[in-house]
């Protein structure tokens, strides 16, 4: 682990034209990368482009179809964990592999022994384990257990357990993504040092400026493709926005809106964070037949900002005006019966019961209006029939009225949810990454019918890491960051630099294209 | 009260407690080696069954005691692997496979008992395991009797409460079984299998838990009959709850509920005009108690009935 010897910098990592499919679907196409030793490379793409997949590859969690990994020169077997590990690979994963009831130095040492020994040598480990906290300013309690840590320390463990491991090269998978803002810088730092002490790392992440950052050289992957490489120092957030998310955007006819009365309205509401990102002062005004998107990184508050119109969160402070009125609850009953209707972001977890019948999960939400249930006994043919209606109008495929929900795939399911709050003719219409994980053909299904419902007089807000969507979608667009929401720019104006610009946090110019569209109205 | 101080101090009772409490700790063992890698086995009361039935048939057919305790043993794991086939890779439910399995042994154990012995109105006996004097010790006062005149299983069972918590606790095969429970998936990243631990370690908790039913026949009574393990398996289901998965607990737990049962022996003798169901009764009230107690701060393996498949989470 000593640092370069001569200032050549040697290979230590190579993925030699990666190929890998899943069924008719190619996550990695001819991917070939590398990386020198002490260096942080990241690794830039939009959520399904492919990074992770290739990482597991490389970790052997998956066998590539086509191509070669090479680590120091020596292949590595496909498909064998251990090998990558004996080889000096460590992968820290974005959902930590920790036992919350053992010690940081139980969580550690799992493993590193041969299993049939008469004693575990917990002192050498101790000291082994400090020693490496302290060279690389990882600071941990060896005797503490994992859940009483925070996340911000559940990850320096799994670094270290990496470490321990003997790993020269790490691999880190999002790891900002559960970390605060502080916490976040001091993994930057510390990534540095283990550069600097001659380790090679691959840094994963769909977020800009943590990518101009923390890393040296930059490979944007697009759609299981590397389309671009860049040296940190030679490019800007603005040029691998619009790497990352493509040159040219398709807008599909989408007819001109003619906004209505205001049907939402924020005025500085503060949300804490409830196991989400927090809102911190939001403002914005939804009007009757309109789109307005809200574009982002993950984490900076969307699922919290759906979770308030959806009534899932109440304001802490400021205020939620539904049709002018402030609703007498904020809940989730009061936001339905205001004809707030919403596409969760997680159609598995929170927008159906996978063991569940389709007419079940179809009425659920509403199974105490009277059009499906009476004196507390559900109108079974009632129900039947919506669903029948809606698996026929939103050509739900593979679906029958008693079949269990979970057997859909991810796009029919979502044409379920759609139909589901669709045909409630909800005046409000949350959409929460309603085309994530989904096909060409069913992300163009869903788009049709968000346009329809706008088009019906309804107020939709798109909340998505798609650029490509909101802006074939929405009339105004805002960026979500740090729970605080930018200026609304039209979408006439929006292209990939402005956008990018509003994502990082530049809000100058944003403020003053707002100004400039509230001044022509 | 001079009743109670009377029962309290004789010697024979407190012989008792360590007696009864010897088939609990087998068992509890048994149960808590399967659910630290993540399993219930609820097949626990037939596998006892089946244990003590097979261990008495095979001294009863010439086998010397030893060799009945190993059948049993051998037998017990044969159910484990049953249990372990069908919950670790098929991922089947723990619960019904478990209380399957419960039922299946228990009639199996019944229907072999009367296929050897098909008819007699008392029970066949064995000639069951003497108690052993520890030398020296032994002849301690109070102490030497109670602790040092018990039957070898009764030993047996104290040394492998120590070697299983030495086992979990200092060595790294116990640390790979401890995060099995914890999280399997961990374990898959260390290069470990946690399917083939999981089997191998309920084959183990399954032998334990047969053994535990062997004593009964083999040592605390001299013969079988169908009924005989009496609830003792869920017992042990409740005391790894307990003792919080530990097994010093798990001793603990088994005394504290043999002393409770050895004690409503003696009073149901001494005190009259109450119905002695009263005072059957009272080790399982008590325990219920303890277990409200006890089992608030008890740290639950975290993958407890959870199969493990490769990259799902």
């Amino acid at each position: 682990m000593s640092p370069p010897a001569s200032p050549t910098a040697t290979r230590v990592l190579e993925l030699d034209r990666i190929t890998k499919r899943f069924g008719p679907v190619t996550a990695n196409e001819d991917v070939s990368l590398h990386l020198d030793r002490g260096e942080i490379v990241s690794l830039l793409g939009e959520n399904g482009a492919g990074k992770t997949t290739l990482m597991s590859i490389l970790f052997g969690q998956y066998t590539a179809d086509e191509g070669h990994v090479r680590v120091e020169g020596q292949e590595l077997p496909p498909g064998k964990p251990r090998a990558a590990i004996r080889a000096g690979v460590g992968m820290v994963h974005q959902h930590f592999a920790l036992a919350p009831n053992l010690t940081v130095l139980e969580n550690v040492m799992t493993g590193t022994e041969p299993l049939w020994k008469f004693r575990s040598d917990r002192a050498g480990g101790r000291a082994r384990l400090i020693a490496l906290s302290e060279k690389f300013g990882l600071k941990v309690d060896p005797d503490a257990r994992v859940s009483d840590l925070s996340v911000g320390e559940c990850q320096r463990v799994e670094i270290l357990k990496a470490l321990y491991n003997d790993a020269r090269i790490l691999i880190l998978d999002e790891p900002t993504a559960v970390l605060t803002a502080q916490e976040a810088e001091g993994l930057f730092s510390t990534l540095r040092e283990m550069a600097q002490k001659g380790l090679s790392l691959i840094f994963i992440s769909h977020k800009l400026h943590e990518v101009m950052s923390a890393s040296d050289r930059v490979v944007v992957l697009r759609r299981g493709r590397v389309v671009a490489e860049r040296k940190t120092s030679q490019t800007s957030k603005e040029e691998l926005a619009s790497l990352m998310v493509g040159r040219e955007v398709k807008r599909p006819a989408r007819p001109p809106s003619t906004p209505g009365r205001v049907l939402l309205e924020a005025v500085d509401v503060h949300v804490g964070g409830r196991g989400g990102a927090s809102l911190k002062g939001v403002s914005f005004r939804l009007h009757a037949g309109e789109t307005l998107g809200i574009i982002g990184v993950s984490g900076n508050g969307q699922t919290t900002l759906a979770g308030l119109v959806s009534g899932l969160h109440a304001p802490d402070s400021g205020s939620l005006l539904i049709d002018g009125q402030t609703p007498a609850r904020h809940d989730v009953p009061h936001a339905i019966a205001a004809g707030i209707g919403r596409i969760p972001e997680d159609r598995n977890a929170e927008g159906s019961i996978g063991d569940m019948t389709t007419w079940e999960n179809t009425v659920l939400e509403r199974i105490w209006s009277p059009e499906f249930s009476r004196r507390g006994m559900v109108k079974r043919a009632a129900a039947r029939a919506a669903t029948e209606a809606i698996i026929r109008d939103y050509d739900v495929r593979g679906a029958t009225v008693e079949g269990r929900i979970r057997l859909l795939s991810g796009g029919n399911m979502q044409k379920l949810i759609l139909g589901r709050v669709l045909n409630a003719g909800p005046d409000i219409l949350v959409a929460a990454q309603p085309s994530r994980g989904l096909d060409e053909g069913a992300i163009a299904g869903v788009h049709e019918r968000l346009l329809e419902a706008r088009g019906r007089g309804a107020g939709v807000l798109l909340i998505s890491e798609d650029l490509e969507e909101v802006i074939g979608l929405s009339d105004r667009i805002r960026a979500i960051v740090n729970g605080r929401l930018s200026p609304a720019i039209p979408v006439e104006k929006a292209d990939a630099q402005t956008l990018g610009l509003m994502m990082a946090g530049d809000w100058s110019a944003a403020a003053a294209l707002e100004a400039e569209a509230s001044h022509a109205l | 009260m001079s009743v109670l101080f009377d029962i309290l101090s004789s010697v024979g009772m407190w012989e008792a407690v360590l007696r009864i409490a010897t088939p609990l700790i087998f068992g509890t063992l048994g149960v808590l080696l399967c659910e630290r890698v993540g399993v219930l086995n609820l097949g626990i009361e037939g596998i006892m069954t089946f244990g003590a039935m097979v261990g008495w048939l095979s001294v009863y057919n010439g086998a010397d005691l030893w060799t009945g305790m190993l059948v049993a043993a051998a037998a017990g794991a044969m159910f484990g692997l049953l249990h372990a086939l069908m919950t670790v890779p098929l991922g089947l439910s723990q619960h019904v496979t478990g209380l399957g399995i419960t039922l299946f042994a228990s009639s199996f154990s019944y229907y072999l008992f009367r296929l050897a012995v098909p008819t007699s109105s008392s029970p066949p006996t064995v000639e069951p395991f003497r108690p052993l004097a520890v030398p020296v010790l032994s002849d301690i006062p109070f102490v030497g009797p109670v602790l040092f005149t018990q039957t070898p299983p009764t030993y047996l069972a104290l040394v492998l409460v120590a070697l299983l918590a030495w086992g979990l606790y200092r060595t790294p095969l116990g640390l790979a079984l401890r995060m099995t429970g914890e999280n399997p998936h961990a374990v898959d990243a260390q290069g470990i299998d946690p399917v083939r631990l999981r089997i191998v370690t309920i084959m183990a908790g399954s032998a334990l838990m047969a053994m535990g039913g062997a004593f009964l026949t083999l040592a605390a009574f001299n013969s079988f009959f169908p009924t005989m393990v009496q609830g003792r398996g869920w017992i042990c289901v409740a005391l790894v709850v307990f003792a919080s998965w530990k097994p010093g607990r798990a001793l603990l737990g088994a005394l504290l509920f043999a002393f409770f049962d050895a004690f409503q022996l003696r009073l149901q003798t001494v005190v009259d005009g109450v119905p002695y169901q009263l005072f059957l009764m009272l080790p399982y009230l008590l325990s219920i108690l303890a277990l409200i107690l006890m089992a608030r701060r008890a740290r639950v393996p975290q993958a407890l009935m959870q199969p493990y498949r490769r990259g799902e989470r």
